[in-house]
């Protein structure tokens, strides 16, 4: 969708010229996101603001959907692609909604359609319309605005989308609120969006490839777990720190690592049965659940073994148990804090799914590293 | 607050009334009602011209000065409208006759001159004052130079520029009596018929209407700058 063919842009200033980008070649597929990442000055800004001719590459080509975007009329070029700046750039004379309407405007859309389009995108962001339409910009807090900022550029509903730092302006907890709702609104609007960042986190967070730059060279692009496990030299391994494997714990679901098909029992079984259980599964402890499949304590196999009667007489609540659908960050932090070297999984209604060990955990992120 | 202010203007208000029906003003305003009126007529045309033609003017050359082409001109420009600033306005209406003689036109153009500065350095300080990203963010959405003129720039630099037009408004008006002395006319003829003739209530017959002209005027102007400059950039909203 995106294609940079050895884009080059060298500044000309009067302390000399500055190689801003240098020969970048990558490529961007439709619907994905793909963030720049890379410390300040080494180029991500520049490299964006080529794709819309905010700056004129100095060589080197552009391709949008296969075709030269010096074939486009500049103008109609930017009309057609979502554009963030990290200051949000909204214009306090105007209105929310005329600020959300202003491409859509030019573009000669009709006027109830825009407006409605406007609501619609407010729904989205969680900022309800009949508040925020008639506002200005200056009664906005910033994380409004920024919602406000990444709404507008998506306002004419453009296919690809260019971000320069959307979310730095909000405090972490605001910004993870909004970076979850982005995921959401992008699993359905699929857009093919580049995206600058100086945050590492944030990057593996949102990307499907993150491209990493130094001194204006592209240094490596990959999908965010191939670039924590595999870094290509020392700068990318410094670069994405020193914990980069608990980094990678965001990126694999519970459901990954979990032992499925384990047994369960329930309280009235006889607790014979709960070792024959463990016995055969190869695992010293086993979950009981209730009458709904809901995991609601375990037993032990060392408490068990020689013992009589039903696993209501000996059984132990559990702590906690994790969603699968979370990721293993959840997990493991749930374990630490419970003091505890397993959990028991539940689906999305709630019912017994699986176990995961800190075992488990670490033989499936070490896997990777012995490929 | 606001209240208490004008109760006390009231008040000061009643009291100048008195004093000045005592020393016998406003009987000389009643009975030369048809003089005071006519050169207030004259006066506020001269206000009106001039000052229009300068808001006509400067607004333009204020913007001009702001484009990519003028870049490098303008500042050495605006420093030169700054040092012509310091020229005292009597000057100018002096240099005005000279050039053009007597009469209405050499004190419009004196007028003209007078004004024009605040005007122009306002439009060009306000705009240049927008936000280089906001209007990164305007290119970037694609709008075109003379969109971004009219949909950002200038919205964004109406107050400021409104803040010169009141300037330039408040020189003007109070200018005008002195257009008396290069054949002008307006109120300044009673002011300085009265100075002449020792008569200080027929001074007062001018003076008191031209404070009462100027203070409307700015009033004036401080309600167009409130209500037309959009809330969004309005600090008095
Ligand atoms: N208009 C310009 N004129 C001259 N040099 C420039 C210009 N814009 C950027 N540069 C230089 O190009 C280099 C890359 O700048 P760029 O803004 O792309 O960095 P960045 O990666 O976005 O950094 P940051 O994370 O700090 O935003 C810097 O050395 C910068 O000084
Ligand atoms: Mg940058």
């Amino acid at each position: 969708m995106i294609k940079l063919e050895k884009l080059t842009k060298i500044f000309d200033t009067p302390g000399g010229t500055i190689t801003a980008v240098d020969h970048v070649d990558m490529e961007v597929g439709e619907g994905e996101i793909c963030v720049l990442l890379g410390p300040s000055g080494c180029g991500k800004t520049t490299n964006l603001k080529m794709i819309n001719r905010l700056v004129v590459p100095t060589s080197g080509k552009i391709f949008i959907d296969g075709k030269d975007t010096d074939d486009y009329d500049p103008v109609e070029l930017r009309r057609n692609i979502g554009y963030v700046i990290q200051q949000i750039g909204l214009f306090p004379n105007k209105t929310i909604e005329e600020n959300i309407c202003i491409v859509p405007d030019m573009l000669g859309w009709d006027r109830k359609k825009s407006r409605a389009r406007a609501a619609e995108l407010l729904e989205l962001v969680a900022l309800d319309p009949a508040l925020f339409l008639t506002r200005f910009p200056k009664e906005l807090s910033g994380g409004q605005q920024q919602r406000v900022g990444v709404i507008r550029a998506l306002a004419a509903d453009p296919p690809v989308m260019l971000m320069d730092e959307p979310f730095g302006a909000i405090d972490p907890i605001n910004r993870e609120v909004i970076q979850d709702e982005f995921l959401k609104m992008q699993q359905t609007l699929r857009k093919t969006i580049m995206f600058v960042s100086h945050d590492i986190d944030e990057a593996v967070k949102m990307a499907d490839k993150v491209a990493i730059f130094r001194d204006g060279k592209l240094e490596q692009c990959s999908s965010p777990d191939d670039l924590l496990a595999h870094p290509a030299n020392s700068f990318i391994a410094d670069f994405v720190g020193g914990d980069r494997t608990l980094k990678r714990l965001r990126l694999v679901k519970v459901s990954e690592a979990m032992s499925k098909g384990a047994p369960s029992v329930t309280a009235e079984s006889p607790v014979a049965d709960a070792v024959k259980a463990m016995e055969d599964h190869g695992h010293a402890n086993v979950v009981m659940v209730d009458e709904r499949k809901r995991p609601r304590g375990f037993v032990h196999m060392n408490d068990v073994r020689d013992k009589k009667g039903p696993v209501s007489d000996h059984y132990e609540a559990l702590e906690a148990t994790v969603d699968a659908r979370e990721d293993l960050r959840t997990a493991v932090s749930l374990m630490f804090s419970n003091d505890v070297t397993w959990l028991a999984c539940t689906d999305a209604d709630g019912k017994y799914a699986g176990y995961i060990t800190q075992r488990g955990i670490t033989h499936l992120l070490g896997e990777t590293y012995n490929q | 607050m606001n209240r208490t202010f004008r109760v006390v203007a009231l008040v000061v208000a009643f009291a100048l009334g008195a004093v000045a029906y005592q020393q016998g003003v406003i009987p000389q305003i009643i009975q030369r009602w048809d003089d005071v009126w006519f050169l207030g007529k004259e006066h506020m045309l001269l206000v009106a011209v001039s000052g229009g033609l300068a808001i006509v003017t400067g607004i333009p050359f204020g913007i001009w000065l702001t484009r990519p082409s003028m870049r490098k001109a303008a500042e050495t420009m605006i420093q030169g409208l700054n040092i012509g600033t310091t020229i005292p306005t009597l000057a100018i209406l002096a240099l005005s006759m000279s050039l053009l003689g007597i009469g209405k036109v050499p004190a419009i153009f004196g007028l003209w001159v007078a004004s024009l500065l605040p005007i122009v350095r306002n439009t060009y300080t306000g705009i240049l004052a927008v936000p280089p990203h906001m209007k990164e963010a305007a290119v970037g959405m694609g709008m075109r130079p003379n969109q971004i003129l009219w949909k950002v720039e200038l919205p964004n630099a109406l107050f400021v520029i409104f803040a010169g037009i009141r300037t330039a408004l408040a020189i003007n008006v109070g200018t005008v009596p002195l257009a008396y002395l290069i054949g002008g006319g307006g109120l300044g003829e009673l002011i300085f018929s009265g100075i002449a003739l020792d008569m200080t209530d027929l001074m007062l017959a001018g003076a008191i209407p031209v404070a009462i002209l100027a203070v409307l005027t700015d009033f004036a102007v401080a309600q167009c700058q409130l209500w037309l400059v959009p809330r969004g950039v309005n600090p008095l909203r």
